[in-house]
Parts: structure tokens; C-alpha cells; sequence
């Protein structure tokens, strides 16, 4: 199948567009990063260097991995039934687009601001913490492997919660209803990067290997199974909700 | 050039269907619709609200699957594997405009012209939006358009793609007269270059005076054919004569003469005569009127229109009590 990355292309800008003049869109994915760094950073400077200890054992950094599991999960949620709902999906459909295509547009769309978003956040927290931070609390924090499993998985995870995200939008009737199923789908992911930071889950080399495999290809099925969800016809001619 | 020609295409028709059809569960949308539409046909698809109008739209542009019979669209055979081919050959502009309202009408449409893959983006935009008399409203976002001009916005998206084949689904409902006139004068103008367009509407004579050939569609296919031919078909021909005073004895001035059939007389007190041949009655009975001493205000033909076609059609339908 030749995909066209024009034709790609064209849906992402179109929903940047879209996004950047959308008031609660933009709302939302600054607060969403707040929720998740108020406790690091609460925990962090109300630590003296003493109890950098304590701190050892936890992996703060790992769990502002929620931030790339929920940002899209919104947003994600809205990709089709927001634009039915609108009435706008029966033109895209009328063009010689592939379904294919248009929900990679979609989903790159939403990966594109959230693993930004969260790359920033992350930045600045390290920032902070590098600079005002007890030396010794910083140290015990700021450790190389979490560094690189924050870079690693933060795509990959917003990628998982997107296309968790797209599937239930294509079958949804109802925004609202999708996107409280979409927020909810991505609990589990967030139960699962909070366990891990508090070392519950104990992170290993091992773990972080078979998790991003893991990723890897979900996200790839992930895109193959909600391409067979979207139902052209069912969401052109069944009931709105 | 005829655009038609560019694929080559133009031996067959540009569209076609068999006893095609659509049901949804147990309501049929639509049955038994055949037709044959050559390339650069101008053709009206009309029928009441729920006729199946859109819904034989939405099937011949591959938005979803016919329940049965066939059909072929700018020479490619409906079906799923084509959908992508057809597509590329024809632009639908659907019911509801469907605009991106945060999106200006220039960035509504640089999205189509990449989807469609069109070679000059924009050269092709501004073509489109002359062609829809929008250029000064192009930098507005589409959420603070009216009705009407966002309806333009639909036309212009669907003419970016220099379609074979255009599905036009009620262009200008909605739309002023001004702007429905510029309506009309593009859809003749795409016609000229040869452009196939596939009319709905609910306004009669505008698919009278633009269409090459109607429809009539009640669930069924009622009638097809040239506004004209449709006319005479279901209507016998008759000549209007109106007199200062009624006349003493019609009978015997209309009855006998050549190419009349009958006579009666309206609500209006005129005469309406039945005629085959309205060339040799109409002198005749002018000569019967003055031989007769009548005082003639008119003797004119009368017209019935497209909307007289569809009522009478439509009523029978009703009064058979289908749908
Ligand atoms: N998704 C659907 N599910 C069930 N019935 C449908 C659906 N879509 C259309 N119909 C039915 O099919 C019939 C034809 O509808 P359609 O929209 O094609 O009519 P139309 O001729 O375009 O009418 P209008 O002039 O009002 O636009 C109607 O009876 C309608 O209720
Ligand atoms: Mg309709």
C-alpha cells in the first residue's frame, strides 16, 4: 500500500491548526503537566540532602510519565467523532484519502504537541532540580538510565494512549463519552509508570527492554487494528449521538 | 479541454447505474435506479425530502455501499478496491458544508488541495475562490462565515480537484439569489468544459434551466428525460384563448376544427382547447373567433412547467399511497 505523505502531512497541520486555536485544548495540555510535577517537585524540595536516601529509591523522573500517557488521550479521543459530530468527516471521506492515512495524520498530530509538552516539562523540572535542589537530592534524582527511559518511553507511551484513544473515538457515538473512556483506558499505563517510580515495580534493564517491545509493537498493531475499526459508512450514515 | 478527456475516458458514460439500490435495515433509501449519464451532462436529481437523493449521492460516491445492483462511476465499476480511483475523478459537495470553523477559508481549502494531491495548490485555490466570488473572505475563519458563504467554501473545496464528475447535493439551498445565480452560471460554465455534474435539488426551475436531463425520484425513479420531453409526456398540449365577453356558443366555434381535440373553460373564465397540433389549430381557431364576432384579448400556449411535471407526479405517487 503507497501511503501519500502528502496527503498525511495535510491532516497534521490541519489539526495543529485546530488545536492551537482551540482554548480548552491548549488548557488542558498545560494542565495535565502541572498535575504530574507538583508532586516531584514537592517531593523533592521539602527532602533535606539527608534523606537523599529515600529519594534513591524513587524514580521521579519515570513518574512524569503519566503526563505523555494522558495528554492524549483527550485529544485523541476527539479524532473522529469530534470531526463527525462536526460534520466535517464526510468531505475528508469524499477525497481520495486512505483510511490509513488519515488516522496516521491523525495520531501524529496528537503525538507531535504531547511528547513536546512533555519533553519541556521534563527539561524544566531537571532544570529546577539541578539548580535548587539539594546537591545531594539532585544527584540521587537526576541519574542517567531515568534520563534515557524518559526519552525512550515518552513517545512511546503517548502513541500507545492515542491509538487506544482513536479506536475508542472511531466506535463512539458521543465525544464526552469518548473521551471519559479514553482518559480512562490510560490509567492503567499511568498505574502501571507510578508503580514503577516508586519502585514497587522494581525498574531493570530487563523490564525496560521487554516493556518497550512490548510498545513497539502494540503501537504498530495499534494502527492496523483501528485502520479495520473505522467504518467508513457507519460513520457517515449511523446515528450521531 | 474537456477535463473528461484527460483519462481517456470519455467512451463510455460518466456515470451509470442498474437497478441500484439502498436500504438500511429494513427501510429501502432507494431501489431500482438505472440511469446513463454521458461525460458533460448537466443532470437534475430531484424527488421530495427523503427520496433517496443524497443517499444515491453518497452510494455513487463511494461513501458507502449499495444493498443492490451495479454501477459505474467516470467509467470505473463501483465497488470497494476502487473507491480510491474513483475518488480521484470526481468531488462531492455534500448537504452541510462541513467547514473546519477554526480554520480560515484559505487554510479549509490548502488541506483539500493536498488531500486531492492537486499539482499547482495555488493557482487552483484562487481559481476556486473566484470561482466562488469568496477572495475577499478568505483570510476569515469559517466559524464566522454565514450559511451561505460557507456553502461557497464547500464549492470551491470541491472544484480543487478538477473533477470529471461533480455531485452537487442542493448547491444553493440557502444561498441569496445573487449568489445562487453565480451558482447557476458556474455550474453551466463547468458544463461547457465538459465537466459531468450531478444536480439535487428541490428547485425546479433551476434544474429546468440548467439540466440537459432530469430525474424524478421517489424512492423509485418516477420519470427521466429532457424538461421538455417530460412535459409533453404527461401533459396534452393546449392553447389559452381569452375574450372580452364569454362566448355565446363555444361549442360551435371550437368544435371541428382542425388539430383541435376538445375544449373547456378554466377558473379564470379563459378557454383552454386541447390541441395536437397547435400550428394548425391555433390560426384556425383565431379565423373561427372572428368569423364568430368575438372580441379576442389572446390566444397563447399553455406552459406548463417542470414544477407542473414533478407535482403531478408526485401526487400520484401519494395518491396510490406509496411512501
Ligand atoms: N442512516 C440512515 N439510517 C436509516 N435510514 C436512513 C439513513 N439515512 C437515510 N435514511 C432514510 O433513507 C431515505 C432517504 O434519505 P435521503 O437523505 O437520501 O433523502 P433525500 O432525498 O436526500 O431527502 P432531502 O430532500 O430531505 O435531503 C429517508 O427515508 C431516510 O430516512
Ligand atoms: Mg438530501
Amino acid at each position: 500500500m503507497n501511503l501519500s505523505r502528502r496527503r498525511v502531512r495535510a491532516i497534521i497541520r490541519k489539526e495543529l491548526r485546530s488545536y492551537r486555536r482551540n482554548a480548552s485544548i491548549v488548557g488542558a495540555m498545560g494542565i495535565v503537566p502541572l498535575v504530574f510535577v507538583l508532586q516531584p517537585l514537592v517531593a523533592v524540595f521539602a527532602q533535606s540532602s539527608s534523606s537523599s536516601t529515600v529519594l534513591s529509591h524513587r524514580h521521579e523522573l519515570l513518574y512524569m510519565l503519566g503526563i505523555p500517557a494522558l495528554i492524549p488521550a483527550a485529544l485523541a479521543a476527539y479524532a473522529v467523532v469530534g470531526e463527525r459530530q462536526q460534520g466535517t468527516l464526510e468531505p475528508v471521506l469524499s477525497t481520495p484519502i486512505r483510511r490509513e492515512e488519515l488516522l496516521l495524520g491523525k495520531a501524529l498530530a496528537v503525538l507531535v504537541p504531547a511528547v513536546g509538552v512533555a519533553y519541556v516539562v521534563f527539561g524544566v523540572f531537571i532544570g529546577l532540580v539541578a539548580l535548587f535542589a539539594h546537591r545531594g537530592v539532585a544527584s540521587a534524582l537526576i541519574r542517567g538510565p531515568d534520563i534515557l527511559a524518559q526519552i525512550i518511553f515518552t513517545p512511546l507511551l503517548a502513541a500507545w494512549s492515542i491509538w487506544v484513544g482513536i479506536a475508542i473515538s472511531t466506535r463512539a457515538s458521543d465525544l464526552r463519552v469518548a473521551q471519559q473512556l479514553s482518559i480512562l483506558a490510560s490509567l492503567p499505563t499511568i498505574a502501571l509508570t507510578t508503580l514503577i517510580s516508586l519502585d514497587v515495580i522494581h525498574p531493570t534493564l530487563g523490564l525496560a527492554l521487554a516493556l518497550g517491545a512490548a510498545l513497539l509493537l502494540a503501537n504498530r498493531l495499534g494502527w492496523r487494528i483501528v485502520s479495520a475499526l473505522f467504518d467508513r459508512e457507519r460513520l457517515i450514515v449511523g446515528a450521531k449521538g | 479541454m474537456k477535463p473528461a478527456l484527460r483519462n481517456g475516458a470519455t467512451d463510455g458514460p460518466a456515470l451509470s447505474a442498474d437497478g441500484l439500490g439502498k436500504h438500511f435495515g429494513e427501510r429501502v433509501a432507494f431501489e431500482g435506479v438505472s440511469f446513463e449519464i454521458p461525460y458533460g451532462e448537466v443532470f437534475g436529481f430531484l424527488g421530495p425530502n427523503g427520496a433517496g437523493k443524497t443517499t444515491t449521492v453518497r452510494t455513487l460516491g463511494t461513501l458507502i455501499t449499495p444493498t443492490s445492483g451495479s454501477a459505474t462511476v467516470a467509467g470505473i465499476p463501483l465497488t470497494p478496491e476502487n473507491g480510491i480511483e474513483i475518488r480521484r475523478r470526481i468531488a462531492i459537495m455534500p448537504e452541510t458544508p462541513g467547514v473546519y470553523e477554526r480554520l480560515s477559508v484559505l487554510e479549509n481549502l490548502e488541506c483539500f488541495a493536498e488531500l486531492y494531491e492537486v499539482t499547482d495548490p495555488k493557482a487552483r485555490i484562487e481559481s476556486a475562490l473566484r470561482a466562488v466570488n469568496l477572495g475577499e473572505r478568505a483570510r476569515d475563519p469559517c466559524g464566522a462565515l454565514s450559511k451561505g458563504l460557507r456553502q461557497r467554501v464547500a464549492l470551491a473545496r470541491a472544484l480543487l480537484g478538477d473533477p470529471e464528475i461533480l455531485f452537487l447535493d442542493e448547491p444553493t439551498a440557502g444561498l441569496d439569489p445573487v449568489a445562487s445565480r453565480d451558482v447557476h452560471e458556474l455550474i453551466a460554465g463547468l458544463g461547457r468544459r465538459g465537466v459531468t455534474i450531478f444536480l439535487t435539488t428541490h428547485r425546479l426551475e433551476e434544474a429546468e434551466r440548467l439540466c440537459d436531463r432530469v430525474a424524478i425520484l421517489n424512492t423509485s425513479l418516477r420519470t427521466i428525460g429532457r424538461p421538455a420531453e417530460l412535459r409533453d409526456a404527461l401533459f396534452a398540449k393546449a392553447l389559452t384563448v381569452r375574450t372580452v365577453a364569454p362566448l355565446a356558443e363555444p361549442g360551435s366555434v371550437f368544435g371541428g376544427l382542425p388539430g383541435v381535440d376538445g375544449w373547456r373553460r378554466d377558473d379564470g373564465g379563459a378557454y383552454v382547447v386541447a390541441v395536437s397540433d397547435a400550428e394548425v389549430a391555433a390560426p384556425a381557431i383565431a379565423r373561427a373567433l372572428v368569423g364568430a364576432d368575438a372580441d379576442v384579448l389572446s390566444i397563447g400556449e399553455s406552459r406548463h412547467s417542470l414544477e407542473d411535471v414533478y407535482l403531478e407526479l408526485i401526487d400520484e405517487d401519494r395518491e396510490m399511497g406509496r411512501r
